[in-house]
């Protein structure tokens, strides 16, 4: 890819509104993927694979569990840093902040919010350093939208639960070395388990020939007869509010990141469309082209403003998952469109991996699926404004 | 070895330059700060190895009002022990080398860094300025300081060549590129920023031996003809003709 000139609009002086701290850890993480992400996410992303060389750093600028408390391995750290942070990996890759994502709101938030002790001074601190890489698993073959009915169950057999099932379009599956899984137990409630590679009849095949998120590694977990101690269930919390819970805060997180890829998209544009020369004139000179420029500005503008007043409502406890949905809806729907218009801005150059624009593109398909699809946000704004679900 | 290293604020690189008040004071309306990079990336990087390798403490010291506050917390995340802000917003390099050679006389410092110039002003007079108050050795422009006890090895890029020079502390030494990498401020040294003391004093008095009267951005640059490769009778013409060097 050619070099890394990004320059962050920042239409409304919205800086303003952040602390010197969040700033500091915002231009850091900025920094880094800089110098350590865009230079060779785009090979990565092109061969299919996760650049495992940047787990550390990922670790070093916070990304993972930014929120976990310190004596965790967290850097206890409020909710805008948080979305900062995936701001700055998206803006690099999805890929990278969906491994963000993951690690903090999937697998470290329910440990921390739903564990005892035991869990949480076992698996955070590894998880916090990325010496663990953690994968969650809600989603089935047969239930994504709907993952009340999920089929995925354990017994309860003395002095271990015997779990089986399987899970399908996990992030990090096939890198994980635990796994926050959702099952139903014997009376069908729905529980947490932290799995752990090696355990017999544990197994996470690879998902192959992606072309969004190439660079994220999916995979599915299969339990045959999995034994596992008792001592990893998640015991303070359980029913779909559970893993729910968890992803409130990764849809957080995503309504932030998205702004990153939007960024990235319109900032690459905005360069282009003054350098490019066509009928003698830069590109940028032709209405329609302005067009598109202003509105992809203006369309950012409102996502931070919008995620910024949503992480101070975060901050306080008052988000609703409802508030969460119509951001992450709003987010990464308007990134999409950014990236589309984007492409159409750098032509033919627009479909190569000289310019970021096609990967955020095609990440962002994943990312307008995953967590929650575009329509299911829809219907969850929809039941809060009119009380009444359409979903079945 | 108490190391001293002198940080100054710039613009960043991509900041559109204006001036104000009949063109004598430089514009700092929507400007964004950041810690001058070779203070930030080779005087205090290698301070930092430096301590690490052979221990001591590294202050960074600033002379500057309040809003330079965040600039000097990024150099305690980068991994500073602690900062001092001299309250002053100096008139001239002079001003501020004068407050500065104060401060490290009176707490005992053995080795000064600073960057070998800032990229706004570009003035590279502030180690030779404090060596000179402090009658000091200053070496200007070094790529490589290595110490052994109280003895410095530092080399300097010359004509043709390379410098290799050898001197005992106490001294003043001005860093160029290639002294140190750069480092990314981490999450445990941004945590630990938090609570690292950023000491504010009071100028001694302050003087300057200069003035600013005004200040001139350079012309703006012409326009770029791009002419295609298989026509260079074009390219002729316009050399005779328009730009009228031939
Ligand atoms: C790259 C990637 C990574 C992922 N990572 C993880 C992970 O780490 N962990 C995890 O648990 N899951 C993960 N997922 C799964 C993801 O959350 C699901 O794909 C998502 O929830 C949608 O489920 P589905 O694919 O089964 O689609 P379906 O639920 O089958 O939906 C198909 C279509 O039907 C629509 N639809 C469904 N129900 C309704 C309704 N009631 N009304 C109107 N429209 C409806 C949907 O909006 C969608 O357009 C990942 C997915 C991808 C692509």
């Amino acid at each position: 890819m050619a070099t890394d000139r990004f320059q962050a609009p920042d239409y409304y002086l919205l800086d303003e509104l952040l602390s010197d701290e969040h700033k500091l850890i915002r231009d850091s993480a900025r920094e880094w993927v800089k110098k350590d992400v865009t230079p060779i996410i785009e090979e990565y992303a092109q061969k299919a694979e996760y650049p495992t060389q940047l787990t550390k750093g990922l670790a070093d600028i916070g990304a993972f569990g930014p929120y976990i408390p310190t004596e965790y391995g967290g850097a206890g750290l409020d909710q805008i840093s948080y979305g900062l942070i995936m701001q700055e990996l998206e803006r690099g890759d999805s890929g990278l902040r969906s491994a963000a994502s993951v690690q903090s709101s999937l697998v470290m938030y329910p440990i921390y919010q739903y564990g005892n002790e035991a869990q949480r001074n076992k698996y955070l601190p590894k998880l916090a350093s990325g010496e663990f890489i953690g994968s969650f698993g809600l989603t089935e073959p047969d239930h994504g939208s709907n993952p009340s009915g999920m089929i995925t169950n354990f017994k309860d057999n003395g002095d271990h639960y015997l779990l089986n099932g399987a899970k399908m379009w996990i992030t990090n599956s096939p890198i994980c070395d635990v796994a926050v899984v959702w099952a139903k137990n014997e009376a069908g409630r729905i529980h947490g388990l932290i799995v752990e590679r090696g355990m017999e009849g544990f197994t996470t095949p690879e998902t192959h020939g992606k072309w969004s998120l190439r660079a994220s590694r999916t995979g599915e977990l299969v339990f045959d007869n999995v034994k596992v101690p008792k001592e990893n269930l998640l015991p303070n919390k359980s029913g779909l509010g559970a893993p729910l819970g968890c992803l409130d805060s990764a849809r957080y997180g995503i309504a932030w990141g998205v702004i990153g890829a939007a960024m990235d998209c319109y900032d690459s544009a905005l360069r282009y469309s003054q350098e490019r020369i066509q009928f003698d004139k830069p590109i940028a000179s032709f209405q329609l082209v302005q067009k598109k420029l202003a509105e992809m500005i203006t369309e950012i503008t409102k996502a931070q403003l919008l995620t910024w007043r949503l992480g101070v409502l975060k901050n306080e406890g008052r988000a609703t998952t409802q508030q969460i949905s119509m951001a992450k809806r709003n987010n990464v729907d308007m990134a999409l469109k950014i990236a589309r218009e984007a492409r159409q801005i750098h032509g033919g150059m627009g479909i190569t991996g000289e310019y970021p624009i096609m990967r955020h593109m095609m990440n962002l398909e994943s990312v307008i699926t995953y967590e929650g699809t575009h329509d299911i946000h829809l219907l969850i704004t929809g039941m809060d404004v009119t009380g009444i679900s359409a979903f079945r | 070895m108490k190391i001293l290293v002198c940080i100054s604020k710039v613009p960043d690189t991509t900041s559109k330059i204006a001036f104000t008040d009949g063109n004598s004071k430089f514009d700092t309306n929507g400007v964004q700060f950041i810690i001058n990079p070779y203070d930030e990336w080779y005087a205090l990087v290698r301070a930092l190895e430096l301590k690490e390798a052979n221990g001591g403490s590294v202050t960074v010291i600033n002379v500057g009002l309040a809003d330079n506050d965040p600039t000097i917390r990024k150099a305690l995340a980068i991994g500073a022990d602690d900062a001092v802000r001299v309250n002053l917003d100096p008139k001239d390099a002079m001003d501020a080398a004068q407050q500065i050679a104060d401060y490290a006389s009176a707490n005992g410092y053995e080795l000064v860094l600073c960057g070998k110039e800032t990229i706004d002003y570009n003035g590279s007079q502030m180690g030779g300025m404090i060596a000179a108050i402090l009658n000091q050795e200053f070496i200007s422009n070094a790529t490589k300081l290595d110490m052994n006890g109280n003895t410095a090895t530092i080399e300097r890029d010359i004509q043709g060549g390379t410098e290799v020079l050898e001197l005992n502390i106490p001294f003043v030494v001005s860093a160029a590129k290639g002294m140190a990498e750069a480092r990314i401020p981490n999450m445990r040294g941004i945590m630990a920023a938090r609570t690292k003391p950023l000491t504010v004093v009071e100028p001694s008095a302050s003087f300057n031996a200069t003035e600013v009267l005004t200040y001139e951005l350079p012309p703006a640059k012409g326009s770029c003809k791009m002419i295609s490769a298989d026509n260079p009778a074009e390219l002729l013409d316009l050399l005779r003709n328009e730009a009228k060097i031939l």
